[in-house]
């Protein structure tokens, strides 16, 4: 991804503003910008979502194919999560295969859904050893104002949420729901200068040292972090994002229904 | 040999149309924040998304042309856009389409305006039932629209085929599939110069004629939703008056 710049003055503005506890859109540390969830975005994908947060804009879309299970899960579906930041959504977005930024995006997507075990991947095998529902979950990023880490999650637990499994397609008999066990959600903050922020946008995922994204389930039990960028957190910032994802998890959960 | 009737009696087609109708389509101006122009194209089934960066500096710089801009673009299907999962990356296929699209958009812009710079057409279909190449240069001309591109004209583009030995105008997937022959077209609606023209199937002379008047009216009422899409874009309210202008009621904090 190529280097963006970013002008002095609006950095000194964002810590300027940080300074007396404010942010440049007026948002408290721990609110989101509005978010809108479009399910069914694409009919030809089994199940998909449009996110917006805020300016940032993703689009997930969900593809079952039957085919051959991991040697040592043979009896269990497959998840593959793909994340495109395509050049569309951004001047720092380049063509090509995916970058560092993009493999991280759909590893850290992928954990969330598949530490909460929140697709019932047992009930995807078909014939044990030999065939099984593969789910590919495709992240397309359509417009980059920060935060893809959430919008994404969202978009994927959505968009699986609302997939319908075609088994009638490949002559496995009717369609049916793709088996959901639980609604993990992601809620990711940066540090900058010693300020927690919940849900960055671009400008302040700029300024930060420090970013964490905490997965929670519906009981606040964690099933996935990332800590990224090269600053660092203390043991008691980790502690109060962790709280701040609980809790915001229940509302971001109410979103999806 | 043909298997399946796309014509019936009356002359409509599988979704009720006449052979010279087009599907309903809609485009939006300015969708993207970050692009520097955007637009959006509904189109039938079809969902097609164009970004518009630049003109801006050329990467990789040995292809900077010191008389003009380059123009380049991505045209891309996104994995869920058709039924049987496409893999991330551009085929073969994309690689060609890109490169008339470009060609067909270079020809209105002008380009001598900005030396050494590139302006990037990004085309994304995010679900597909034919005609995507069409529906993605007519979105991609709005798109640099939007950006303040100086053009020539706005470029409408459509296909023309032939189904059940009929000339048939805007064809479906399906038609695509069991028709005879696809003629997408783009042309400048100005002059009437053609910008992108493919075929592929069987026609006679006497079908092709036919077929290129089909695609020159379509074009028209195409252009005329372009147009119409920037002038929802760039309408102008009300005009403010001067007591609002004198004190916006959003200042800049500090």
């Amino acid at each position: 991804m190529a280097r963006s710049v970013m002008s002095e003055i609006k950095k000194d503005h964002i810590h300027r503003l940080l300074a007396r506890g404010k942010r440049v859109d007026g948002r408290n540390w721990d609110e989101f910008r509005e978010i809108t969830i479009q399910t069914n975005f694409t009919e030809t994908a089994e199940g998909s979502a449009r996110v917006k947060l805020g300016n940032t804009d993703v689009l997930v879309g969900v593809k079952m194919e039957t085919g051959i299970p991991f040697p040592d899960t043979p009896d269990k579906g497959v998840l593959a999560t793909n994340a495109e930041l395509i050049p569309l959504a951004s001047p720092t977005f380049e063509p090509g295969p995916p970058d560092e930024n993009a493999i991280e995006l759909a590893r850290v997507v992928d954990r969330g859904i598949r530490e909460s075990e929140m697709i019932d991947l047992d009930a995807l095998c078909i014939v044990p050893n030999e065939e099984v529902w593969i789910c590919f979950v495709d992240i397309y990023v359509l417009d980059y104002d920060g935060n893809l880490f959430d919008a994404s999650f969202l978009g994927a637990v959505a968009a699986l949420k609302s997939t319908i499994v075609p088994a009638s397609r490949y002559g496995k008999g009717e369609d049916f729901k793709l088996p959901i066990r639980c609604l993990p959600m992601s809620v990711t903050a940066v540090q900058i200068e010693n300020s927690i922020l919940v849900d960055p946008t671009l400008d302040e995922e700029k300024v930060a040292a420090a970013r964490l994204t905490v997965t929670t389930d519906e009981n606040g039990d964690i099933r996935a972090m990332q800590k990224g960028l090269k600053g660092s957190l203390t043991i008691d910032q980790i502690k109060k994002i962790i709280e701040t994802s609980q809790r915001l998890g229940k509302e971001l959960r109410k979103l999806v229904g | 040999m043909e298997a399946m009737r796309l014509i019936d009696e009356n002359g409509l087609r599988i979704d009720g149309r006449k052979v010279d109708e087009l599907r309903p389509i809609r485009i939006e101006a300015g969708v993207l924040k970050r692009a520097d122009g955007s637009a959006y194209v509904e189109w039938g089934k079809n969902k097609v998304i164009a970004a518009v960066y630049g003109p801006r500096e050329c990467h990789p710089r040995h292809l900077q042309d010191p008389s003009k801009a380059l123009v380049q673009c991505r045209y891309n299907m996104i994995a869920f856009s058709v039924m049987e999962r496409k893999r991330p990356g551009p085929d073969r296929r994309s690689v060609e389409i890109s490169k008339i699209i470009a060609e067909a958009l270079e020809y209105v812009i002008f380009t001598e305006y900005f030396p050494r710079t590139s302006i990037d057409v990004y085309i994304e279909i995010l679900q597909a039932n034919a005609g995507t190449r069409c529906a993605g240069l007519t979105a991609a001309s709005v798109a640099l629209a939007d950006a303040g591109v100086p053009m020539k004209d706005l470029v409408p583009a459509v296909a023309v085929g032939k189904v059940d030995n009929q000339v048939v105008l805007d064809l479906t997937k399906e038609e695509d599939n069991h028709g005879q022959a696809d003629l997408p077209m783009a042309i400048i609606p100005r002059t009437g110069e053609v910008l992108l023209m493919q075929m592929d199937g069987h026609m006679t002379v006497e079908e092709f004629n036919k077929a290129i008047d089909l695609g020159y009216k379509a074009c028209e009422k195409i252009y005329q939703l372009q147009k119409d899409a920037l002038r929802r874009r760039y309408a102008v309210e009300e005009i403010e008056t001067f007591e609002e202008a004198q004190h916006p009621q959003t200042a800049m904090e500090e």
